[in-house]
């Protein structure tokens, strides 16, 4: 059997596809990535956990062959940070979409993010609410149409990557669904690091957010999100003005700090034996 | 019988060392008045024994991660009061529904709102059978002294693991900040066995041929877990022959096991004209009652307590119906329970609320007037 097809027996639940997905949608991509990077972060499958939160790309729990935890809207990172506190062992990895981590999630994220617990959170990020039919998210860009905002949003997005920044995340990168491969290793370096490390995925959603904001088939918006990407490489060298519009791609920061359940789990070893 | 020892202790102390001894080894909550007391206990406690303790930045966050812990293997509680109850809601209904054992504390204070902070409160009881979306069961224990606080919380943790069901211990301010006393065993080995142990391999997780231990997770059994209606193995359904079996069989999960779960306690005269129906803080003002006119007086008086509010012990108050002319419901609200005191009583029995909500206790004294109009 060819790898990829071992990969796929091993590592999906085949008999629970097809999948509810839209035809075009970016969600099977990341996901694909994700079953890759597994693979060659080299984990037992044992010790791998998926926890997802609501939305889209939180279905993706279901076609994972692993432990698999589909929690509630926005609270995964909180499941997620109570479930490897218990079990410090397990390679916990945590699927959002962006109006789950950013806005309902908002406050685990952050949270998440300072205690610098071994999660590794992995962010869809199709600029909005896919599943309830095209709301705006607190990442669609101003100016972007939703059902809520028929007019454009007039909010400003955020950075998720400089948010968790911001509040103690020791890896942040970015990748799209138009450059999957690139993902992939994106998602290894990610598994491996030893604290919370994100990753935002750019995918396109073209139902709920393409369609509405003419930004054209599946393709079109690849294409689109591949143009829009600038390697962080480059991206140095870039003027704001240059960057405007344009999305960094790439591991954006990496940094060693105490990690959460490491140092309880030390901290508690006084009292062995006693 | 292990041998007990006499100690002097807070409820929420009780509570949190009742959680111990059912062997209890994580909590995550958030800081509330008045139960912070568990927390705080369970924070020096816990890391002791191997366990975890962990402050969560919200009260969502705090249940979200006992279910995850749980979910892990390890026996988890949060504990809360009046808003951060509310907040909990959703993920208390998650629980049920994914069948993740718990226990949440809400050490009941006066609301509605922020209401008074520091004084004592029975308003919560109905919040405690609906407060989460959906037509769900619930057990929740009410104990009226902190020797049951201790007590009820090894029955809640064990139940919850049994039945793979949250249980919410409903104490009030006045249980929560009392000390008496206590007789802790000293080896006591008071918790179940581990319910994950010895499983067969055609392990479902939501066996509908009954109950079923949960596996933790990392160990082989890659199943999923849901708030989704969901089939045996966990995947999402919206099939309405598995959707109305899965409802089902939540509900009779705990019907089944009604006489495990329902726990009241009579005292007084065997054949009453009146009697008291109460639970929590309340029953101590009705036990002083008691004692005087039945112990002392002998007066056809007597005390039915609620250790379980929910599920409601109706088969019991339908009995006492029967038997007594009158009974008399004191609550530290407006009326919350009596009614389906009224229910239950089908008629057969004159039900009288006594009510208080202005942050004070009903007193013995109260109650001695209200039973003056009967009596002798
Ligand atoms: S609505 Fe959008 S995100 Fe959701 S499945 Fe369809 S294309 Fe994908």
């Amino acid at each position: 059997m060819a790898a990829i097809e071992q990969l796929t027996q091993d590592f999906l639940r085949t008999k629970k596809l097809p999948h509810i997905w839209c035809p075009g949608c970016g969600n099977g991509i990341v996901t694909a990535a994700m079953v890759r990077a597994f693979k060659r972060a080299g984990f037992e499958q044992r010790d791998i956990v998926i926890v997802s939160g609501i939305g889209c790309s939180s279905r993706a729990a279901g076609y994972l062959n692993f432990n698999t935890l589909h929690t509630t809207h926005g609270r995964a990172l909180s499941f997620a940070t109570g479930l490897k506190m218990a079990r410090p062992e397990l390679h916990v990895f945590v699927i959002m979409g962006d109006g789950d981590c950013s806005a309902i999630g908002g406050n685990h994220f952050i949270h998440t993010a300072r205690r610098n617990i071994d999660l590794n959170a992995v962010i869809v990020n199709n600029h909005i609410y896919g599943m309830t039919g095209g709301q705006h998210s607190p990442l669609t860009p101003s100016g972007k149409k939703a059902t809520t905002a028929p007019l454009g949003t007039l909010e400003r997005s955020f950075d998720l990557l400089e948010l968790a920044r911001g509040a103690g995340a020791t890896f942040g990168a970015r990748g799209t669904a138009a450059q999957p491969r690139q993902l992939e290793q994106l998602m290894v370096r990610g598994a491996k690091h030893k604290g919370f490390s994100v990753i935002e995925a750019l995918s396109p959603c073209p139902i709920s957010y393409g369609r509405r904001n003419k930004l054209g088939g599946p393709v079109e918006m690849l294409l689109d999100i591949k143009n829009k990407s600038v390697p962080v490489e480059r991206a140095s060298e870039m003027s704001s003005e240059e960057l405007e519009g344009k999305n960094v791609t790439g591991l954006i920061y990496a940094y060693d700090a105490p990690e959460f359940s490491e140092e309880y789990y030390r901290m508690i070893e006084q009292f062995k034996d006693k | 019988m292990p041998e007990k020892k006499p100690v002097l202790m807070q409820g929420n102390e009780a509570c949190a060392e009742g959680a111990i001894s059912a062997g209890v080894r994580f909590y995550a909550g958030y800081p509330i008045t008045p139960s912070t007391e568990v927390a705080e206990h369970m924070a020096r406690r816990l890391p002791e024994l191997g366990g975890v303790f962990i402050q969560m930045e919200d009260e969502i966050a705090g249940m979200a991660a006992i279910i995850g812990a749980s979910i892990g293997g390890k026996r988890a509680i949060t504990a809360t009061s009046g808003p951060g109850f509310s907040l909990k809601q959703e993920n208390i209904g998650y629980a049920i529904m994914a069948e993740i054992p718990c226990v949440i504390v809400n050490v009941q204070r006066m609301g509605p709102s922020t209401g008074v902070p520091t004084a004592p409160s029975q308003g919560d009881v109905m919040q405690a059978r609906w407060g989460t979306h959906g037509d769900h069961p619930i057990i929740a224990f009410s104990p009226a002294s902190v020797y049951e606080t201790y007590y009820l919380t090894i029955a809640a943790v064990n139940l919850s693991q049994k039945l793979r069901q949250p249980v919410i211990m409903l104490l009030d301010e006045v249980i929560g900040h009392m000390r008496e006393k206590v007789l802790i065993p000293d080896t006591g080995k008071l918790m179940v066995e581990k319910s994950s142990d010895n499983v067969p391999a055609d392990w479902k997780p939501y066996d509908e041929k009954g109950l079923t231990p949960l596996v933790p997770f990392g160990f082989g059994h890659y199943y999923h877990v849901t708030g989704l209606f969901h089939d045996q193995y966990g995947f999402p359904s919206g099939d309405p022959e598995v959707v109305k079996r899965a409802l089902d069989r939540l509900h009779d999960k705990l019907e089944k096991y009604r006489d495990e779960i329902v726990l009241t306690n009579y005292v007084g005269h065997k054949e009453p004209r009146v009697a008291f129906v109460t639970y929590g803080c309340s029953v101590r003002s009705a036990r002083a009652v008691v004692k005087k006119a039945y112990w002392q007086n002998r007066w056809p008086v007597g005390l039915l307590s609620l250790q379980t509010v929910w599920p409601f012990p109706g088969r019991e108050v339908e009995a006492l119906a029967r038997q007594a002319d009158v009974i008399i419901v004191p609550e530290l609200n407006r009326g919350q329970l009596v009614r389906e005191v009224e229910r239950y009583s089908r008629g057969q029995a004159e039900v009288v609320p006594v009510n208080r909500y202005d942050g004070e206790m009903i007193t013995p004294d109260q109650l001695m007037e209200v039973l003056g109009r009967w009596l002798p």
